[in-house]
Parts: structure tokens; sequence; C-alpha cells
């Protein structure tokens, strides 16, 4: 029988975990921050791994990465749209907006329902060949999403901290007080949208180029797991500064996809994974409540014994 | 100066929750004034807040603030000109943001500027914002980086005061901003509010239920009833006027008693 745990395990959470820290980025703009239930999750990441994926046939890689953050841009400011200007509720407008995506990626995508990079370069293979050298050579994927995925922090963490970061952080914290604060919600809810969908959108490009694919049935189940993520990583790093937050949400992210090659390695089929992912996710979410339930419980058993000690020691008296 | 020049709103038209809670008010109010309004629950004085503060548009009628018509003008652009404090103390701070920020919100005000949309917080602006918190003297200087959330509602109160005058406002609207605060901390805040708004001069509206600030706060007194304005007094006559007065008027002009028990328990 193999060991649970080896290098490449951990070597590929990582990897896989820095990807798709940037869809829990991406709800922690959205989810936790704006404090809005972005559905459309799912198929912004396909229609940035699908936009992504034909730039990369056609175009350049890194080029790729752009059109695809492009994309989500435009995906996220459809869901903002329909949110603020059109009075469609904010999980609607996701599901609405999810599920016209799904055709949308299939046109993009050339009405086909994948896509494959095998034959083509990528920002992984471009690496491989500056990198060839000492350590690079069996970590340079890590070493390209890690610089990634730390740009990507740095910028946010720094934008949250500009004026109409600021307002964004508001709006999602006080609606009346930012509204008497001069500033327009609706319009610091269309900015966020627009850039946690790119966010996503950029995920899934890099994951296409990873896997040196893309399938229409890619994103299933993305949201489940960015929030898995994201709640990991609050229970995990608490409060604290902007930084730290978003230092969590990534450490969650590779937590949560070292968890899962656990699961693989203990022989769960491939086919339950979708099954763990929300059984994980279950946990994780109720995980403080439980605690918070269970030391209420102590304390009460605690208190109740003391008093019934007390009492037997006065009925003795 | 601000005009309100006839407004009226009904809620929910046409239906059994019909409700006319604005009718026909009209007020002038000069520049420097500052007046207290008084009424039982449900009398409009809320709901006339919240139509120059267009959390509404009226029915009828115009709202024109320093000359500009204001009307049909959005919420969020007329809160550059409008300060308004709510009764509730938790309604004007962001809570999981620090005093810091929450006052670069309130600051935002001052720049019409669309590039400083990108800047952030400076160590000049800290600097000032120190200074002004230093003012409220409540220590509240040495706790810039705490989050919002863990200020008592004095403090918070305070705080959305300053915010609300860090930009000097064309019009403060104090919706019994001092109600939901312990009596020390009401005097405190109150004592504040009456400092700001005469060292700078603002236009002033304060709605309370208590009768004596009713008539010893600012320079002008209205009464609300029924979404309608039905007793306003300034000058000599108001400064001989009692409490008793106040209340005996109120019985006349609306036509029955004032209703409202904090205002009887407030006397």
């Amino acid at each position: 029988m193999n060991t649970l745990f080896t290098l490449s395990i951990l070597q590929s959470a990582l990897e896989l975990g820095c990807i798709y820290a940037l869809v829990a980025l991406a709800l922690f703009l959205s989810f936790s921050i704006l404090n809005i239930a972005d559905l459309s999750t799912d198929g912004c990441f396909t229609l940035g791994c699908a936009v992504g994926a034909v730039v990369t046939l056609s175009g350049h890689p890194v080029l790729a990465l752009f059109a695809a953050a492009g994309a989500g841009v435009c995906s996220g400011f459809v869901i903002a749209f329909l949110q603020t200007r059109m009075g469609v509720p904010s999980i609607l407008a996701g599901i609405i907006v999810n599920t016209g995506l799904y055709t949308v990626n299939i046109a993009v995508m050339g009405f086909s329902s994948n896509v494959n990079l095998f034959a083509c370069d990528t920002i992984f293979s471009l690496a491989k060949e500056k990198l060839h050298y000492g350590l690079f050579e069996d970590w340079y994927k890590l070493l390209i999403v890690l610089v990634i995925v730390m740009i990507t922090s740095v910028l946010l963490s720094l934008f949250l901290s500009t004026r109409i970061g600021l307002s964004i952080r508001a709006t999602g914290d006080n609606e009346d007080m930012v509204r008497a604060s001069s500033i327009n919600p609706l319009f610091m809810i269309t900015v966020g949208l627009c850039i946690a969908n790119a966010l996503t959108a950029l995920s899934g490009a890099i994951l296409g180029q990873y896997q040196k694919s893309c399938d229409i049935n890619l994103g299933t189940g993305m949201v489940t797991i960015a929030l898995a993520s994201l709640i990991i990583g609050e229970t995990l790093v608490g409060k604290g500064s902007m930084f730290r937050k978003i230092a969590g949400v990534i450490l969650g992210s590779c937590l949560y996809r070292f968890i899962v090659a656990l699961a693989l390695r203990m022989n769960v089929p491939a086919e339950a994974l979708k099954l763990v992912s929300a059984v994980i996710v279950a946990v994780a979410i109720s995980f403080p409540y439980l605690r918070e339930k269970f030391l209420l419980n102590r304390q009460r058993s605690h208190n109740r014994n003391a008093y019934r000690k007390e009492e037997s020691a006065n009925v003795s008296h | 100066m601000l005009v309100i020049d006839s407004i009226s709103k009904t809620f929910n038209p046409g239906t059994v929750h019909e409700k006319k809670a604005l009718d026909n008010v009209s007020l002038t109010l000069e520049d420097g004034d500052f007046a207290t309004i008084v009424g039982s629950n449900g009398a409009g004085k809320s709901t006339l807040f919240r139509a120059i503060t267009g959390n509404f548009y009226v029915d009828e009628g115009r709202i024109v603030l320093g000359g500009e018509d204001i009307t049909y003008c959005k919420e969020h652009v007329r809160s550059r000109v409008i300060g308004h404090l709510f009764q509730d103390p938790l309604k004007g701070t962001a809570p999981h943001m620090t005093i810091e920020e929450n006052l670069a919100l309130a600051y935002l005000r001052t720049s019409t500027r669309k590039h400083a949309y990108f800047s952030r917080i400076s160590t000049k602006e800290k600097a000032v914002f120190r200074e002004q918190l230093s003012l409220l003297d409540m220590g509240l200087e040495d706790r810039m980086k705490q989050p919002v959330g863990l200020l008592s509602g004095g403090q918070r109160q305070a705080l959305t005061l300053l915010m609300a005058t860090v930009v000097t406002p064309r019009i403060l609207l104090l919706d019994e901003h001092t109600a939901a605060l312990d009596p020390a901390t009401a005097d405190k805040v109150l004592a504040l509010t009456e400092k700001i708004i005469a060292e700078r001069h603002i236009t002033c509206l304060m709605v309370t239920h208590n009768m004596h600030q009713a008539l010893s706060l600012g320079n002008r007194t209205l009464m609300m009833d029924g979404g309608r304005i039905v007793f306003h007094v300034s000058g000599e006559q108001r400064k001989n006027l009692t409490i008793d007065d106040l209340l005996e008027q109120f019985k006349v002009c609306a036509g029955k008693r004032l209703d409202n028990d904090r205002i009887l328990l407030s006397r």
C-alpha cells in the first residue's frame, strides 16, 4: 500500500489550490464583502476557460489570460445590470446569467463541448522552456500560478484600500450609510461584480492551460468548491487586516485541494468527488456553529453539575 | 436655504394600506436656521426627512436646496450636501470597517474629481482625522485602526455626527439622534451637535420628543400631525412659550391630545 502523503500530492494540491484560489477570492469579493450570492460562478469559470482556450489556440497564451478576464468583466456586468437596473433579485440574476452562459460557452468553443490544447503552447510550456534547470524543473507550474496569485492578491488588497475599494466594502456593510455618504451603491455593486467575475474567468483560463483542455462541464459545482475554500480560510485565519483575510482565502483553497487529494488517495472513486466536496463544504460551514454549541453545552453541564454539588452539600448539612 | 413647496406623498395608493404621509407640507428654512420638530408617532416627521434626502420622490410639490431644485435628484447625489443622522446609532457607520476608513468615506464628498476614487488615505488626511476625532473627547483618536463595530452607541453616533459634518452640509437633518443613547451620552452628543452647528453656522432640522429640547434648542419650533405642519413658532413668541403652552397648542391645532408616552414622560 502506498503512503498517504507524498511530495507530489502536496505539489499538485498547491498548484490547483492556487489556481482555484482566484475563484475563492472572487467569492470573497462578491459574497463576503459585497454580501451578494453570485451564482453565475460555475458558468463564468467555464466562460473563462473557453475564451482562454480559444485565444490560446489562435493567439497567445498570455493574451488568453487577459481575454478571459475581459470576458469575465462582461459577464459580471450583465449580472450587475440585471440586479441594479432591471430590478432582478441578485440570486435570480446569477442563475439567469449562468443558464445563458452555457450556450455562450458552447458557442465560444465553436459549438463543440470541448477544446483541447495539446498541440499548442500554454503559459506552462512557455515557462518550462525558460526554467529548465535545477529545482524549477519540477516546480515551474507552481511557481507560475504562485506568481499570478501573489500579483492578484496584492493588487486586490491595494485596490480595497483605495477610496473606491472602501466604498465597495461599505456597500456590503451598511447600504444606508453609503447612500448618506454620497456614494452610489449601484455603481459599487457593478464594479465589485465585474472584478469578481474577472477573477473567476481568469482562474478558468489558467486551469484550462494547466490541464490542456476545456470542457463545457468544467465549472459545475465551482461555486460550492470556492465557498468551501473561502469558509475554511475564514474559519482558520479569522478576523484581521484585509491582506490577512486574502491570505486566509488562498490558504483555505490550498487546504481544500489537499483534503480532496487525500480523499482520492484513499481510493475514493473520482465519480464520488462531488459528494466529497459537498460534505467538506457542509462540514466547513457548520463547524463554527457546532463549535459554539459544543462549548455552550459543556458550560451548561459544568454549571449544572456545580449547582447540584452545592445543593447536595446543603442537604447533607 | 431650504424651500419645501407644498409637497405631498401617499404610500401604497389605491390599496387598503393607503397612507397619506405628507399632506401639502411647506417650509422655508433660512441659512443658519435651526428648527426643532415635535409631533406624535406617525405624524410624518421622519417621512419629511426622507423626502428631503431623496429616499423616495414626492408625488407633488418641489424641494429647493441652496437655490437648486432637488425634487427629482437621486439620493446619493443629494447626500453630497445633506447630512443625515438617524435615531439608530448603528445606521450611520459601517461596522466592519475601521474608524479611519469610515471617515475617509465621508471625506470623499470633499472631492469631485474622478481620480480621487483611486487615491488612498494619505498621512495628511490621517492627521486631519485624528485632530477632528480628538475634538469629540472620547479617546477615539487612539483607536483609529479599530473596527467601528467595537464602539458604543454613543461613540458611533458621535462619529456619525463627525462624518455628516466633515464637509459642511447645506442642511443637517437630525432624526432623534440622541433618543437611543443613555442620558449622559445623549447630553454629550447633543452638546457636541450644538457646538458644531453654532461654529459652522449650519442650517439644521431636528426631530425630538423632548419638549424641553424642542423649545430650548435652535430658533424655531415646528409641530407636525397627520402629515401636516400644524403649528410654527419662532422669535419672541417662542421665548415666552412654556412646555405646557406647547402641549396646549398641540391640542388646539391637532384637535387631540399629544398621544405620545415618550413626549409626556420626557417633560
